[in-house]
C-alpha cells in the first residue's frame, strides 16, 4: 500500500486516496464542434502504460483535493507529485 | 501414558510442569514448553494423518510453520474448532483435544487409503480429464467430488473470541529473531532508532539458540550461550519492541506489513474468555530487515513420506530444544554437512545413529571425521532408493550412485530403522521479499534463490541472504548494518568465529531409482500427493510454465504453500526440458505467509460493526413504531410500517391509499444535500445539468438531471435557489458522496476558473415530507403564519420560516404527484418537528410511509428512479426525458454524447409502461420482455425495472425498458416465467393523473 504525499496535507495511507486516471486529458472547449471519431478519442482512449505514468488522484478521505502524480505502474514508484495546474515534470516526458 | 522418548532434560521444557492432553481420544501428557508434535513424539507417535489424495499415511516431517503433513483438528464440535492446525505450531495447554483430519474411520484404519492402490489410475489432471463428458453430469460429479476435498472441517458455530486491528510505526522492523535478527535489532535499537523485532516462535533466538556443538564457537564460547547473553540484553532497552508468536503474514509496496499476532492460542481454554487472541498488526516501518532464515529441503526418492521420515534439522531440533528423540534407530540421509550437525548432535545425547547416507562421494570435513571417529558407518555416493514400513518406516535401501548422479548401481543394501532424517540443503525464506516486489537471482553453486533487487528500503540478512553458515553470517553482518543503518560502527565488528562447516553439496533434485519413474512414489508435494511422476507427466502433456504447472498438478497449492517442495517441482521441471533454473522463474509467492484465521482478517468489524450505518435524527422514532427497515447505501431507512400481524404487501398498499386519500409523511433525511455557493454557481449548474439554471428565480426550486460525460444518466434530484448566489442541490440518497465527488472533480481540474463552493450538509438537515390532499392543512397547523396559498407558495418553490423558534426550509415539491412540502431543519431538531407533524396531522389520519411506498407512488406517476430504472446505459432520450435535455445550451456534461451514432439509434432500450393482461397479475423485477417465445433463441427486447401493485389505480403496474419501446405503445408483448406466460401491453409510463391536477388539488 502506497504512502502518498498529499500536496496538501503530507504524507498519508493509500486508502485515503482515489485513483482518478490519466492525467493531463484535457476536456475540449468546444465539444460540439467534434466528429465522433474526436470525441470518442477524448472520452474512451487512455494510454495505460506500463512504465512511467502521469495520473490523478484525489485525497478523498482528507481535503478532497485533486493532484497530479507520476507513477511508474511496473514497480509502483512514485516519482513525483504536483497541485493541478502545475505544469509536470519534463523529465519524465 | 508413556513419554519414553525422552532424552537428556532440555532447559525449554519445564518437566515438573505435566500437561495432559487428547489425540484422537487418548489421553497422552507433555511438558510445558511442548508442542504438540514433539509431545506426540516423545509418546513415539508418528502417524498423525493422512494425506490429501491417495490417504497414505503421514507423520511429523518438520518442526515448524513449514509442515505439511501433520495438520490437526483441534477441539473438534466445538465452537472453538479449527481445521489445519500445524501440530509442530501448536503449543500444548490442559485440556487440549487434537484429532487427525481426511481419514475415516481413524488415522489407523482409513477407507480412503483405497486410493493409494489406485494410484495408477489417479495421474496429475484426473479431475480434468475424467470429469470432462458427458458435460451435462457434471452437476452430478461435483456433488461427489465437492464431498471428497477438503481437509479439516469449519466451525459452525459463532466464533467466541475477540480480535483487534493495530496499527504500529516504526524506525526498523526486524523479521525474525535468529541470530541476524537479534544483532540487527540490537544494533538498530542501541543507535536510537525505534525498533520492532517480531518471531513466529514463542522463544527468540532461531535454531542457533539451542545448538551446542563445540563445533560452533563465537569468541570462544558456544554459540548458544553467546546468544543467550545477546537475548538477555535486548530484553533491556528502551525503544526496542519484542513481539514472539508473531508470524508476518504479508510485506505488502512501501514497507507496509501485516503479522498476525498470537495471543491465547497457547492457552487452556478456560483462559481465553475476554481476551484478544489474534491480533493483526497493521506496520509501516521506515526500515525494514528480513531475517527469516532457511527451510531444510527434503530428498525426493521412492516413498519419501512414510511416517517417521523427517527433515534432519526437525530432528535434531526435537532433541535439542525439547529433549525428544525422534526414533531409537536413526538413519541420517543427506547431501551436504549440515546433517552432521544432526548426527554428532544425536549422538552426544546416546541417540543411536545406524547409518549416515551421503550423496557426495569425497567428504571429509571436521564435522565428518568426528562422526567416523566415533564407528559410524557413512556410505559416501550412496542414495536411498527406496523406504518399506506402511504406519512408520522400519527399513530402507540404498544404492551407490554412478558418476553422473543419474542411475544407481551395484547391489541393494538393507538397513533396519525407525527414523529417517533427510537433509537436501537449504532453500532461503524469500517469501516475504518476493511478496514486497523484490527480485531474486539465481545462484547456481549451492542452487537457490537468493535477494537480489530490493523494490524499497530493506535489506535481507543472514540464510534468507543464503548465508549458510555461522562465519559468513557473522563476517558480513556488521558491514550490512552499517551501510543499511548509516552508522558508523557496531559492536560485532571483530567476533571470533569457530565454525567447521563444509559447504559442498551433490544436489540431485530426483533421485534416480531402480525401478522406471512410473513405478515410484517420490513426493514433491506431500500434502497433495503431487509426485515427481505427476510433474513429468505435466510436462510429456505439454505444460511449460511453472505456474501452470503448479496449477495441473496441484504442487505448491496445499495449506503450506510448498514451502518444501517448490525447489524441487523446479529442479524437476528444469531438468527434465533442459531449460536453466534461473530462467524458469518461480511461482508467485502470495501472503499470507501461514494461513490466518477469518477473525483476524475481519478484527472488530463483525457483527453490526461489520459495516458502519447511517440513522436519521428521525431513526428512534421509527424503531419504537415498528419500521421494518431497508439498508440504501450505508443509511438504515424506513421501509414500512407494518400493523400487528399486516404482510409487507398490506402495510404498502395501505400506506400508499392513505397517501394519496389524505396525508401521508416520509423521512427523506437521507437525500444527499450539497450547499451550492458562489457567484458562478449559476453557470456551474448549467454545465452540470442538462437543463438551463440561469433564469431560476430566488425562492424556485428545479428538477435536474445529470448525466457522465457519455450521456448516460447518473443522478437526479432538485435544486432550490435560496439566493442570488447560493444553491442547495439533493442528490439520489445513494449518489451522495459520488455526486459530491464529481463536481469537485470538475470544479478543480476542468473549470477551476468559476468561483463555486460545494459543501456537503446532507447531516445537518432533517427532511420531513408530508404529502397529500390534507397536507396544506397540516402544515398549516405546524406553521401558522405560513402563507400556503398557491399563489404565494406555489408548487416547486421554497420559504425561509420558523417553526415556534427553529429556522426551517419549506420547499413545495413532490416525488409523490400529491401536493407536498418537504420542512428542511436542522438534524437536531427533526424529530420534535416529526411529532408536531404527526400531531397536527392526526385527525387526517396521516401515515407514516417507508420508501417501498414511496416507490409504488413515484411509480404510478412514472417518476423514475436512477439506479433502479437506469443502469448507466440509458440516456435522458432513452427515458422519454427529451424535455429536460436544454437545445440552446452550448454545452453540459455529456451533452456531445448525446449525438454519437450508438446514442442516437432507435433500437435502444427505452423506458416504457406495462400493464398486464390480468390485472391482479404482478410483474417480476428483472423479468425479460420478448415479442415470440417460440423461435429459439429467443430475442430478449428488453426487461421489468419497477413492478407494483396499484391500489390507487387498482391494478398491476410496472415500468421497463424495451427496444424501441417508445415507438411501441400498444403493442402486446409476452414475458415469460418458469412455468407460465404473462401477456403485457406497453403504455405510456405515467400511470395516474397525467396532467398534474393533484399537484395543487
Amino acid at each position: 500500500m502506497f504512502l502518498i504525499h498529499c500536496p496538501y496535507c503530507g504524507e498519508r495511507e493509500q486508502s485515503e486516496f482515489k485513483a482518478g486516471g490519466e492525467a493531463h486529458i484535457v476536456r475540449p472547449k468546444q465539444p460540439t464542434e467534434l466528429s465522433d471519431d474526436q470525441w470518442a478519442e477524448y472520452l474512451f482512449m487512455r494510454k495505460n502504460i506500463k512504465g512511467v505514468q502521469f495520473e490523478r488522484w484525489v485525497h478523498t478521505h482528507g481535503c478532497r483535493k485533486w493532484f497530479n502524480m507520476v507513477r511508474d505502474t511496473s514497480n509502483d514508484e512514485i516519482k513525483a507529485i504536483y497541485k493541478m495546474g502545475e505544469k509536470p515534470p519534463t523529465k519524465y516526458k | 501414558m508413556t513419554n519414553n522418548l525422552r532424552v537428556k532434560s532440555s532447559k525449554f521444557i519445564d518437566e515438573t510442569y505435566k500437561i495432559s492432553f487428547k489425540f484422537n481420544n487418548k489421553t497422552y501428557y507433555g511438558y510445558k514448553g511442548d508442542t504438540l508434535a514433539s509431545a506426540l513424539l516423545a509418546n513415539n507417535i508418528h502417524l498423525v494423518g493422512r494425506s490429501f489424495k491417495y490417504h497414505r499415511p503421514r507423520g511429523i516431517m518438520t518442526a515448524g510453520s513449514e509442515e505439511p503433513n501433520a495438520i490437526v483438528q483441534l477441539h473438534k464440535n466445538t465452537s472453538r474448532t479449527e481445521p489445519n492446525v500445524r501440530a509442530t505450531e501448536i503449543e500444548i495447554y490442559e485440556g487440549l483435544e487434537a484429532s487427525s483430519q481426511n481419514c475415516w474411520p481413524s488415522v489407523n484404519f482409513d477407507i480412503g487409503g483405497i486410493n493409494n492402490f489406485l494410484s495408477p489410475v489417479l495421474p496429475a489432471g484426473f479431475y480434468y480429464k475424467t470429469f470432462m463428458w458427458p458435460a451435462s453430469f457434471w452437476e452430478k460429479y461435483e456433488y461427489f467430488i465437492r464431498k471428497s476435498a477438503g481437509l479439516g472441517k469449519s466451525p459452525t458455530e459463532p466464533d467466541p473470541d475477540i480480535y483487534e486491528h493495530k496499527y504500529i510505526h516504526c524506525d526498523v522492523l526486524v523479521i525474525g529473531a535468529g541470530i541476524s535478527g537479534i544483532i540487527a535489532a540490537k544494533t538498530s535499537a542501541k543507535n536510537g532508532f525505534k525498533t520492532l523485532l517480531l518471531d513466529e516462535k514463542p522463544h527468540l533466538g532461531g535454531s542457533t539458540i539451542y545448538q551446542n556443538s563445540e563445533y560452533f564457537k563465537i569468541n570462544n564460547q558456544i554459540s548458544s550461550s553467546w546468544l543467550e547473553k545477546e537475548i538477555n540484553e535486548i530484553k533491556k532497552i528502551d525503544n526496542l519492541e519484542i513481539k514472539t508468536r508473531t508470524s508476518v503474514a504479508a510485506f505488502h509496496g512501501y514497507n507496509f506489513l501485516l503479522a498476525r499476532e498470537n495471543l491465547t492460542d497457547h492457552l487452556p481454554l478456560h483462559q481465553r474468555d475476554g481476551k484478544v487472541r489474534h491480533r493483526l498488526l497493521k506496520i509501516r516501518a521506515k526500515k525494514v530487515i528480513s531475517a527469516t532464515g532457511s527451510l531444510e529441503r527434503p530428498l525426493v526418492f521412492d516413498n519419501n513420506d512414510r511416517p517417521g521420515i523427517l527433515l534432519s534439522s526437525a530432528i535434531e531440533k526435537y532433541s535439542n530444544l525439547f529433549g525428544v528423540a525422534c526414533g531409537q534407530k536413526n538413519i541420517i540421509f543427506t547431501n551436504n554437512d549440515s546433517a552432521y550437525e544432526t548426527a554428532i548432535s544425536l549422538f552426544q545425547k546416546g541417540i543411536k545413529i545406524e547409518a549416515i547416507i551421503d550423496n557426495r562421494e569425497n567428504v571429509d570435513s571436521k564435522l565428518v571425521k568426528e562422526i567416523e571417529k566415533n564407528n559410524i558407518k557413512i556410505y559416501k555416493g550412496y542414495t536411498v532408493v527406496n523406504t518399506f514400513g506402511y504406519k512408520r518406516i522400519n527399513k530402507i535401501s540404498i544404492m551407490q550412485l554412478s558418476k553422473d548422479g543419474q542411475k544407481v548401481v551395484g547391489s541393494k543394501i538393507s538397513i533396519d530403522c525407525d527414523c529417517l532424517g533427510m537433509s537436501g540443503g537449504w532453500t532461503p525464506a524469500v517469501h516475504l521479499f518476493t511478496q514486497s516486489g523484490g527480485k531474486l537471482k539465481f545462484r547456481d553453486e549451492d542452487q537457490v534463490f537468493i535477494p537480489d533487487t530490493y523494490p524499497s528500503d530493506q535489506i535481507s540478512i543472514g540464510s534468507c541472504n543464503g548465508e549458510f553458515t555461522l562465519d559468513e553470517i557473522l563476517s558480513s553482518i556488521s558491514k550490512k548494518l552499517k551501510d543499511f543503518l548509516n552508522i558508523k560502527k557496531t559492536e560485532y565488528e571483530n567476533l571470533e568465529i569457530q565454525s567447521h562447516f563444509n559447504k559442498t553439496k551433490r544436489n540431485i533434485w530426483l533421485l534416480p531409482s531402480d525401478k522406471i519413474i512410473g513405478k515410484t512414489k517420490p513426493f514433491v508435494d506431500y500434502q497433495n500427493d503431487a509426485t515427481a511422476k505427476d510433474i513429468k507427466l505435466a510436462l510429456r502433456e505439454g505444460f511449460r510454465s511453472i505456474e501452470h504447472v503448479k496449477r495441473y498438478t496441484t504442487t505448491g497449492m496445499g495449506t503450506d504453500q510448498g514451502k518444501l517442495g517448490n525447489m524441487h517441482a523446479l529442479g524437476i521441471i528444469s531438468e527434465t526440458a533442459g531449460s536453466k533454473m534461473g530462467e524458469l522463474g518461480t511461482t508467485t509467492f502470495r501472503p499470507p505467509y501461514t494461513p490466518l484465521t477469518f477473525g483476524t482478517i475481519v478484527g472488530r468489524n463483525v457483527g453490526e460493526y461489520f459495516d458502519v450505518f447511517r440513522k436519521t435524527p428521525i431513526h428512534d422514532w421509527h424503531v419504537e413504531n415498528k419500521a421494518k427497515f431497508e439498508n440504501v447505501g450505508q443509511w438504515k431507512r424506513a421501509w414500512f410500517y407494518p400493523k400487528k400481524n399486516e404482510s409487507m404487501h398490506e402495510a404498502v398498499q395501505r400506506e400508499s391509499k392513505a397517501a394519496r386519500d389524505s396525508a401521508g409523511i416520509l423521512d427523506a433525511s437521507t437525500l444527499g444535500k450539497i450547499d451550492i455557493k458562489g457567484t458562478d454557481a449559476s453557470e456551474f449548474l448549467n454545465r452540470v445539468y442538462t437543463n438551463a439554471w440561469s433564469k431560476l428565480d430566488i425562492g424556485k426550486c428545479r428538477y435536474g438531471l445529470m448525466l457522465n460525460e457519455d450521456g448516460m444518466v447518473y443522478d437526479d434530484g432538485v435544486t432550490t435557489r435560496l439566493d442570488e448566489n447560493h444553491y442547495i442541490m439533493t442528490t439520489t440518497t445513494g449518489g451522495a458522496a459520488t455526486v459530491l465527488g464529481k463536481l469537485e472533480d470538475y470544479l478543480q481540474t476542468e473549470w477551476p476558473e468559476l468561483d463555486v463552493y460545494l459543501t456537503s450538509v446532507t447531516d445537518h438537515y432533517a427532511t420531513i415530507s408530508v404529502c397529500g390532499p390534507n397536507s396544506k392543512k397540516i402544515i398549516s397547523k405546524v406553521i401558522p403564519n405560513l402563507d400556503l396559498s398557491d399563489e404565494k407558495f406555489p408548487h416547486m418553490s421554497f420559504k425561509n420560516t420558523k417553526i415556534d423558534k427553529v429556522k426551517c426550509r419549506v420547499m413545495r415539491i413532490s416525488f409523490t404527484g400529491e401536493q407536498s412540502y418537504e420542512i428542511n431543519v436542522q438534524a437536531n431538531y427533526g424529530k420534535s418537528v416529526w411529532k408536531k407533524c404527526m400531531e397536527a396531522g392526526k385527525e387526517f389520519n396521516i401515515t407514516p410511509y417507508g420508501t417501498e411506498t414511496m416507490h409504488l407512488l413515484r411509480a404510478e406517476k412514472g417518476f423514475i428512479i436512477v439506479g433502479q430504472d437506469t443502469d448507466a446505459t440509458m440516456t435522458p432520450i432513452d427515458l422519454q426525458m427529451d424535455w429536460i435535455v436544454s437545445k440552446k445550451k452550448y454545452d453540459f456534461i455529456g451533452k456531445r454524447s448525446l449525438y454519437r451514432s450508438d446514442t442516437i439509434r432507435e433500437d435502444r432500450k427505452q423506458l416504457i409502461g406495462l400493464v398486464t393482461e390480468n390485472p391482479k397479475e404482478v410483474l417480476e423485477e428483472g423479468a425479460q420482455i420478448v415479442l415470440d417465445a417460440s423461435k429459439s433463441p429467443v430475442e430478449m427486447l428488453g426487461h421489468v425495472t419497477s413492478s407494483y401493485y396499484s391500489p390507487n389505480l387498482e391494478k398491476s403496474i410496472a415500468l421497463g425498458v424495451v427496444k424501441g419501446g417508445k415507438n411501441m405503445i400498444g403493442q402486446k408483448l409476452i414475458i415469460p416465467m418458469e412455468n407460465k406466460q404473462i401477456n403485457v401491453t406497453i403504455t405510456d409510463p405515467v400511470f395516474l393523473d397525467k396532467e398534474n391536477k393533484r399537484l395543487n388539488a
